[in-house]
């Protein structure tokens, strides 16, 4: 049994739990109701999503769920661009295939399923097995929303995510047939927009690397010079595409410095993307998946090594989130409240959360189904839930009531 | 007329109803699943992918037979026919 040196151990309660039941039609689900100035963790596992909503202070934690019993949750997004809130959650079923639900209530009820909205054309020979990534436009263009999928493309909506349009430059790149599926299947999982140019955004899957297109999406060209692909032989280990990519973050402030945490490498890119340079100072190990920006920071990067690809575990057994501070020329480990011992654990790509709170929060969820945040940005952590399903996607929201 | 009778979790695309009669004149399983999609496009999504493959854990029962084991989508069906859509033994 791990020991939990949490301190303070966050309490929760069980709240509103979806009426849905195995077997029984979808209905809505239903919670309690929003809240003035709540802070909200939106947690997907592979059985369904959960809600935790807590008051500023964000000491204790008010769990709802599961919603969406059953089903895989690898992509959700609170968005507060528009006049109203919307939550949007990527569900998959084993059996029923993916589908997008949509919540105008901060996650307490959901609509019901409808016809497949994000969908290949019939002509691509292609079939959506997954969404992997909800990302927002731009913070002036509110209906905009982003999807990426697996088999790897990017889907785009201009009305609030009701439609969605693949994007044709990725979608018949002529890469695209040498893509080929990580462990996780071939997932296009991060999206990243210049909050300055609108004709230039990024993306990366695995594999493929990383893409960029400058001429608002019509063109895509890799951008993966000096990201190694440890999997090919060694005379071929740095390849124009093909390295396996886990997440790119940056900071809105400096958007053009971009952070990129490889399968085998930790890198950072002060040029959009143009290069890359190793920045693994540090760590004990630079394989992982997970990477958040601070929020308010641009020097501020937060990662979870994992000891390698064939053993995909905390390296020591140590459960340790590292930061850097000054933009990854050194990585200290964050271990104040997590087990230090006996913790194989892993947190996959979008598992580790940041919010916007002016002392931000940082929060994470295992595959073992812990749930951690800190307060204090890393300084100490508490753990917030445990037992949950395994953990495979972590977002933070703010709720604004009506 | 085929009958297609679907498992609950679907029902929320049908209105609650598990149990649809097709009226228009049906000759495959193909067929029936494509008259059902224009009656519940939700359903047939859930189905089949947009390729038109019935999803890898959805089976569909013809008169007690997997169609997987006959001849697919193009099982002829008789009028009078039941098609049962049915989750595979299949979780985690």
């Amino acid at each position: 049994m791990v020991k939990r040196t949490g301190g303070t151990s966050s309490k929760i309660s069980h709240a509103g739990k979806a009426k849905r039941t195995a077997g029984k039609s979808a209905k809505k689900t239903t919670g309690t109701g929003p809240r003035k100035q709540e802070a909200l963790l939106l947690v997907g596992t592979m059985k369904g999503a959960f809600v935790l909503r807590s008051d500023k202070s964000r000491q204790k934690w008010r769990i709802e769920g599961p919603h969406f019993r059953g089903e895989a949750v690898y992509a959700l997004l609170h968005d507060t661009r528009g006049d109203l809130p919307r939550t949007f959650a990527a569900t998959n079923s084993m059996h029923w295939g993916p589908t997008l639900r949509t919540s105008n209530d901060n996650g307490a009820t959901w609509s019901e399923p409808g016809p497949q909205t994000v969908r290949f054309p019939a002509d691509s020979g292609r079939a959506l097995a997954q969404i992997w990534q909800i990302a927002p436009g731009r913070a002036t263009e509110a209906d905009v929303f982003y999807c990426g999928v697996e088999p790897s493309a990017l889907f785009e909506s201009r009305d609030g995510g009701e439609s969605w349009q693949p994007n044709q430059g990725l979608l018949n790149h002529e890469h695209q047939p040498k893509w080929q599926p990580g462990g996780g299947g071939l997932c296009l999982h991060t999206i990243v927009l210049d909050p300055d140019n609108r004709r230039r955004m990024l993306v990366a899957m695995s594999t493929g690397g990383v893409y960029r297109s400058d001429d608002g999406g019509k063109s895509w060209r890799a951008r993966n010079v000096g990201v190694r692909a440890q999997f090919m032989p060694e005379e071929h280990r740095y390849p124009e595409f093909g390295q396996c990519v886990h997440k790119v973050v940056h900071h809105p402030s400096r958007p053009g410095r971009l952070f990129l945490q490889n399968h085998w490498g930790l890198y950072r890119s002060d040029d959009w993307g143009d290069s890359w340079r190793d920045i693994a100072n540090g760590v004990p190990s630079d394989f992982g998946f997970a990477m958040q920006m601070h929020p308010h920071d641009p020097d501020t990067v937060y990662i979870v090594p994992i000891e390698a690809d064939i053993f995909r575990a905390t390296p020591e057994a140590k459960l340790r989130v590292y930061r850097t501070r000054n933009a990854g020329g050194s990585w200290e480990p964050l271990t104040k409240g997590l087990p230090q011992s006996g913790a194989y654990e892993n947190v996959l790509r979008d598992a580790l959360a940041a919010d916007s709170f002016d002392s931000a929060g940082i929060y994470f969820g295992t595959r073992s189904g812990k749930l951690y945040g800190s307060r204090d940005e890393g300084a100490t952590w508490t753990e917030i839930a445990d037992a949950l399903p395994p953990i495979v996607c972590v977002k933070t929201g703010r709720a604004v009531s009506a | 007329m085929i009958t297609v009778e679907l498992p609950n979790v679907l029902c929320s695309y049908t209105e609650d109803n598990p149990s649809l009669v097709l009226e228009e004149p049906c000759h495959t399983v193909r067929d029936a699943l494509v008259a059902l999609g224009r009656r519940s496009p939700g359903a047939l999504d859930r189905i089949m992918d947009e390729r038109g493959d019935v999803r890898r854990h959805v089976n569909l029962f013809v008169n007690g037979e997997n169609v997987r084991f006959l001849e697919g989508l193009s099982t002829p069906v008789q009028s009078g026919a039941t098609i049962f859509v049915l989750a595979a033994v299949s979780g985690g």
